[in-house]
Formats: structure tokens, C-alpha cells, sequence
């Protein structure tokens, strides 16, 4: 039953694809990084640390896109029960891992030059580490569970609740005082960046959402063989 | 359309969302005071209950021309715009404080208006520009 439709889609994604696709995301990739590190300005204020911006801002954005997803998916999976949704839940958990990893570690790094300090225990800071920890337990929960059922019914309570952690991490800013400057890009308003510096910014999300897309259909895909080779 | 299983499912989930919700709501809510980053001077000029044996952060813009250099220590006034503390420090600044800029100090209130830092972190805020913008910005300003 769960070969129909979907799973025999992935699996006609073959190498020449994902060749393909990596391609695309070196080319961007490339071009990004030329533009952000070397025809971009630096910032009037924060000089050439501005640059860890370029990689900070996607991965951000990246890692909490990837968990509203899974959190979503992991409640459509919960109520209606269709087989084939926790395996996409589960390969999209760890692009997002790593990217919420880059998106503390490099946000440190940044805050060295320009605050003064790596790290602060402000609302922005604190529920973004606590997406990591969401990450972790997330992933956890399907290794060390070993039943199917019992690790699916685990991992999606903690996505779904893990939920809750998203807008409290968007809003942050908006909600408390906090050290972390509030969104320079918004919808109903211009960005406050210059577009010397948005360009670039847009070209790294535009590479980095490629890479993220590779790993996730590439996880799917090993998830999918993986249950095919158990049925046999 | 939907079965019955289904629904159960859903309103289930539904209810449970609900109220981790709200308890996370109200936890927020209870803890504010310990989530906010820092206070800002209004903020400290409002509070009654002030206890000044505790550290502290007070977050807000360096007044223009407020900084004095004295050798080793610095001193300055914090300002939001409606109120003011005054600010006394002594030890490495970071690079991004200057005069008008934002900035966060942590240390202990003396007074409502004096506070004696014992660290200053610097605060940027969200606009992002070439220098050449930068100095186009300010000749149009004045």
C-alpha cells in the first residue's frame, strides 16, 4: 500500500537528479559567497562582521521553517494516520538540527564582535537554544525508540508541542527587551537593509533552501529503501 | 466525511494544543520579569519595589555628548527618551558603543538615577548600511 504514489516518485529521483540539483546549489552558493564577501559593503556600524549575517540569517530562518513543517506534518500524521508522512517528518529533522546549530553557533560569533559577549540569556538566544534541544529530543526519540509506532507517536508529540517554541521564537524580539535586534525583514514593511547587502542575503537563502531541499529529499529517499528492504 | 476515529483524533489533539498553549501563555507571562532582558530607565523610574543589592541590566540609547573619559573608567548617561540614569564604568568597551548608540549595562542601581556597571554590551539595531549611505543619511540630516 504505502509503495503507491509518493515513495515510487522519490525513488525515480535518481543520481543524475540530485547531480543536477547540487549543480544549481554550488553555482548560487558560489555566486553568494563572492557577493557577500567580497562585493558586498561593510556595515557602517559593525564593519566586516556584518558578513556572518549572510549565513546567520538563512540558517535562522531555515531551521524554524524546517520545524513548522515537521510540526505540522507530524499533526496531519497524528490525526489521519497516513503512513508515509512520518518519513518525511523524520528526514526533515536533521537539515534543520544542523542549521539551528549554525544559526547559535554563528550567531555567537557575531555577538563577540559586536556585543561584547557570546552569549546572553535573552528570550531570542534562549528559545533558539531550546529549539536545538527540540532538535535533539526529536531526533533521539527515533533512535532510541525502537518500535516504529511507539518512536512515531513520541517524536510527533514532540513536534507538535515543540510548536508552541515558533512564534515564542519570532516574536521574541517584539514581545520582551532583548539584546537581539528585532527583524530587519518584514512583510508589510521595506526592509532596513541596503540592497547591496540584501542581494547577496537573498542569493545565500536562495542556495541554502536548495542545499536543505537535497538533504531532505536525499534522507527521504534512504528512509523509503530502507522500509522497502525490510519488507522483503 | 471525516470518520469517527478521525475526529476523536483531532479533537483530542486539538484540546491538548489548546492547553499546552495556554500553560505556555501563562508561564511567559508569569516569568516576564525574568525573560525581559533588560529594564529600561522608565521602567526603573516606575518600580517601586526596587532592590538595590541585586544585579540589574538597564538598556537604552548613550545620550549624545553625555560620555566622559577619565583614564581608566567611563561615564555616561543612559537615556529612552523620557528618563534618564547616569552611568559610571570601568573596564574594556565594546566596539560598537558610541554616543547615540543603543547599549545594554549590568551592574547594581546606587539610586533610581546612578548606576554603577560592572559590564556594558553594545546594542545594534536592525538597519543595515554601506558607510557611504550612512554619511549620505547624515549630511541630509542636518
Amino acid at each position: 500500500m504505502i509503495d503507491k504514489l509518493f515513495p515510487n516518485k522519490i525513488l525515480s529521483l535518481n543520481n543524475k537528479f540530485f547531480i543536477h540539483l547540487i549543480f544549481l546549489m554550488i553555482c548560487v552558493i558560489g555566486v553568494g559567497l563572492i557577493y557577500a564577501l567580497l562585493i558586498s559593503p561593510p556595515d557602517a556600524v559593525q564593519g566586516n562582521s556584518v558578513r556572518i549575517m549572510y549565513i546567520h540569517v538563512p540558517a535562522s530562518f531555515i531551521s524554524i521553517s524546517c520545524y513548522t513543517v515537521m510540526g505540522l506534518i507530524s499533526i496531519l500524521s497524528i490525526i489521519f494516520k497516513i503512513k508515509i508522512l512520518p518519513y518525511i517528518a523524520k528526514s526533515i529533522a536533521p537539515v534543520g538540527f544542523v542549521f539551528a546549530l549554525v544559526s547559535v553557533f554563528s550567531g555567537s560569533l557575531w555577538g563577540k564582535p559586536t556585543w561584547g559577549v557570546w552569549w546572553a540569556w535573552d528570550a531570542r538566544l534562549t528559545s533558539m537554544l531550546i529549539l536545538n534541544l527540540l532538535y535533539i529530543f526529536y531526533i533521539l526519540s527515533w533512535k532510541l525508540i525502537k518500535e516504529f509506532e511507539e518512536a512515531n507517536k513520541v517524536s510527533s508529540f514532540i513536534a507538535i508541542i515543540g510548536l508552541l517554541n515558533i512564534p515564542i521564537i519570532k516574536y521574541s524580539v517584539d514581545w520582551w527587551n532583548t539584546l537581539h535586534q528585532t527583524s530587519s525583514i518584514t512583510l508589510n514593511s521595506a526592509p532596513s537593509i541596503h540592497y547591496t547587502m540584501l542581494i547577496p542575503l537573498l542569493i545565500m537563502f536562495f542556495g541554502l533552501i536548495i542545499y536543505s531541499l537535497i538533504v531532505i529529499l536525499m534522507k527521504y529517499k534512504i528512509e523509503i529503501l530502507k522500509l522497502k528492504l525490510k519488507k522483503k | 466525511m471525516l470518520s469517527k476515529k478521525v475526529k476523536t483524533r483531532l479533537v483530542f489533539l486539538g484540546i491538548s494544543f489548546l492547553f499546552a498553549a495556554l500553560l505556555t501563555f501563562f508561564t511567559l507571562k508569569t516569568l516576564k520579569s525574568n525573560i525581559v532582558y533588560f529594564l529600561s530607565p522608565t521602567e526603573v523610574y516606575n518600580q517601586n519595589n526596587l532592590n538595590f543589592n541585586k544585579k540589574v541590566r538597564i538598556g537604552g540609547l548613550v545620550k549624545e555628548g553625555s560620555i566622559i573619559n577619565q583614564n581608566t573608567s567611563i561615564k555616561f548617561t543612559i537615556t529612552d527618551l523620557k528618563n534618564e540614569i547616569f552611568v559610571s564604568y570601568e573596564g574594556s568597551i565594546p566596539n560598537l558603543f558610541s554616543e547615540g548608540k543603543g547599549v545594554v549595562v549590568e551592574g547594581k542601581l546606587q539610586d533610581k538615577k546612578y548606576f554603577l556597571a560592572d559590564s556594558i554590551i553594545a546594542k545594534h539595531d536592525e538597519n543595515y548600511m554601506p558607510p557611504e549611505v550612512k554619511q549620505i543619511l547624515k549630511e541630509n540630516k542636518n
